[in-house]
């Protein structure tokens, strides 16, 4: 029996066999001695085998994923057409290099140019030269990397690392649970995972000798716990628990789309994050009451220009048509150097999270914001409930330029004659300490604030949460965050606005009488925690939790939270 | 040689979806078509290659000269001109 901690990414109990994925190894010995001719035919056969691969793939993924991700396999097959990569390689072959040489040295060339560039995009597409790369040597040499070697029966996957293209690879019935060692709880892997509704840890520091294939393993994904060859007691206890939990979600999925009333009668909104038209689908399916967080970023990134104003109101309308006269919270474009687009002029920086990013760009770029204020604008009908959502802001300049530039996009549909929903709101997200500190400042501009913990605890705790190394001490639990988040939903309700919550820990069930107690009035969380929250908040009782609320504020550390409102 | 000189008003320069419409045109061309950076007096490359036209890292405002030789050059370097000039059909 071993046991690790990692960090909880998904939540619920993963018991079975453990696998570890790999990339495949395509071993192959470098030859100065070849006949020119015997590999110059084996490299046309290796392309063209990996031609029709590729077009297969690129069906594929247009059938299954979009189109957007197909694109990235027809710049593929492009790359396996370019005439001087294949000019390179036969120069190579025909100095008597083997074709597998030829054609790993060829493409390490031109990545090593790719790479020399020095932005995101040309690091990206260095990556996709090797990627081609390694399908024709894989090729020549007879590997087949379409078809994973996988198990049979389902697998609680183990792995070093995972890419969101290696998350979507596998096939969702034959996935227990992930458990990976890199990352954290805010990782694109994680945040797939979880929407795939499969158990995960991250940061989970197991040592490949702890585990063997086959080995048998227990994964609670709530609290982050592994165990590998467990003791008999505690599969029995982790089949209880896995039991139970089935249970309680049939349970809570039948009683999903009543409302969140507490015993004696407080009633909360639970509305769901959602960043594309099927999360907001699936959200209705799970008892949204709304969407408290529409992310927009989708809308901008794997593209090369902006979306036109005609794009962005089609699509705004589709998810505004799921959601029909329920509220939908829109936050405008939350996007940095970080993810660098380079029409936007995003630039990867040194610190993408502390540098120019979302409401930032309103100087310098204030079309961004009217063209979305815009097509949202225009997406709506009369009786859509539209609360349109600022993200980072940190000064209360911020909120009034952004709302001038609403109000002008308001009035230039005006004299076009053109109508729009009568009712919509205004608010912003409270994830900079500054705007947590500033609410009464702020308040004469907003109808509502809802709070980023995510970032609020990253920008309070002065934490990296994409460094792995310090991610853990991100906890929304920390003290110094729930000071802040009580302060905010304090000075609100004296304003008489409302105060939502849209960071991971809406949906965190420890969290939810400490949040109910601070008196929170809209939780938001990903869809798939939706029944399970609800249900939750009927069993509590408004008074006990101001109770909870107030003792929690007089602790000290992380720990003694999470201490109290475990037992809780 | 038939030649032309041309600036690049696309936002993301001569990279992603241009570079890819600038070389599927390029290759549908019999002749043999060249093309460099001249804003940054760039080396000349095949214009049929997407690998080398990404090299080149035109950006945004930045002039290319582009070189056509061969069965229909004067065709191949209007049809790119267009392209470009049209800022690659959006």
């Amino acid at each position: 029996m071993k046991s690790v901690e990692g960090l909880s990414a998904s939540p619920g109990v993963a018991i079975g066999a453990a696998w570890f994925y790999q990339p495949v190894e395509l071993g192959y010995t470098r030859r100065i001695d070849a006949d020119h001719a015997i590999e110059l035919n084996r490299l046309q056969d290796a392309l063209s085998q990996s031609k029709s691969q590729l077009t297969t793939v690129v069906k594929k993924t247009l059938d299954e994923i979009g189109e957007d991700e197909a694109k990235i396999f027809e710049a593929h097959l492009m790359f396996l057409d370019d005439p001087e990569l294949i000019a390179t390689v036969k120069q190579k072959i025909s100095l008597s290099l083997n074709a597998e040489a030829a054609v790993e040295e060829a493409v390490d060339g031109f990545a090593k140019t790719l790479l020399a560039m020095d932005s995101e995009y040309f690091k990206a597409r260095a990556a996709d030269v090797l990627d081609v790369g390694r399908r024709i040597i894989a090729c020549l040499v007879g590997v087949d990397l379409g078809v994973m070697d996988f198990p049979v029966n389902p697998v609680v996957v183990f792995a070093d690392d995972l890419s969101p293209s290696d998350t979507m690879q596998f096939q969702k019935d034959k996935i227990l649970g992930f458990c990976i060692r890199r990352g954290g709880p805010t990782s694109h892997a994680a945040i797939l995972a979880r929407s795939l509704g499969i158990p995960s840890v991250v940061s989970a520091a197991f040592e490949n000798e702890w585990v063997a294939s086959a080995d048998q393993v227990i994964m609670y994904g709530d609290t982050g716990k592994i165990i590998i060859n467990p003791e008999k007691a505690q599969l029995l206890e982790a089949r209880a628990v896995q039991t139970k939990k089935a249970e309680t979600w049939k349970s809570d999925l039948q009683h999903a789309t009543e409302p969140a009333i507490t015993t004696d009668g407080h009633v909360v909104e639970v509305v769901a994050n959602v960043g594309s038209l099927e999360d907001a689908e699936q959200a209705v399916l799970y008892g949204a009451e709304g969407i408290g967080l529409l992310r927009t970023e989708f809308l901008y990134l794997d593209r090369d220009s902006m979306p036109t104003l005609e794009e962005q109101t089609q699509i705004y309308k589709k998810i505004l048509t799921v959601m029909g006269t329920r509220p939908v919270v829109v936050r405008t474009l939350d996007i940095g150097g970080d993810k660098p687009v380079s029409y936007l002029g995003l630039e990867a920086e040194p610190n993408p999270f502390l540098g120019w990013r979302a409401i930032r760009m309103i100087n310098e770029r204030p079309e961004l914001l009217r063209d979305q204020f815009s097509a949202l604008l225009q997406a709506t009908s009369l009786n859509t409930d539209l609360r349109i959502m600022l993200p980072l802001i940190s000064n209360v300049n911020e909120v009034i330029n952004a709302r001038e530039i609403f109000n002008e996009a308001k009035q230039a549909l005006d004299n076009q004659g053109e109508k729009y929903a009568q009712k919509i709101q205004f608010g912003i997200m409270v994830e900079v300490p500054s705007a947590a500190l500033l609410v009464d400042q702020i308040a004469p501009f907003v109808d509502f604030y809802s709070i980023g913990t995510n970032d609020l605890a990253q920008y309070t705790l002065a934490v990296d949460r994409t460094n792995e190394r310090v991610a853990s001490l991100a906890s929304p639990f920390h003290p110094a965050v729930i000071q802040l988040i009580a302060q905010t939903i304090d000075r609100a309700h004296v304003n008489g606005k409302w105060v939502g919550l849209c960071g991971e820990m809406a949906g965190n069930t420890i969290a939810t009488p400490l949040l109910i107690g601070l008196g929170l009035d809209e939780f938001s969380m990903a869809p798939v925690a939706i029944p399970t929250i609800k249900n939750n908040i009927r069993h509590l009782n408004l008074e006990e939790c101001k109770k909870i609320a107030e003792h929690i504020r007089t602790l000290a550390t992380t720990k003694e939270v999470l201490g109290f409102l475990a037992k809780k | 040689m038939p030649n032309i000189k041309i600036p690049v008003n696309h936002a993301v320069g001569l990279h992603a979806r241009p570079a890819g419409e600038f070389v599927k045109i390029a290759a549908a061309f019999p002749c043999e078509i060249q093309v460099r950076n001249l804003s940054e007096d760039g080396k000349f490359v095949n214009a049929k290659s997407i690998l080398s036209v990404l090299s080149l890292g035109v950006k945004q405002g930045y002039t290319i000269e582009i070189d056509a030789q061969g069965e229909g050059a004067e065709d191949a370097l209007s049809t790119l001109k267009e392209l470009v000039d049209n800022n690659f059909g959006e």
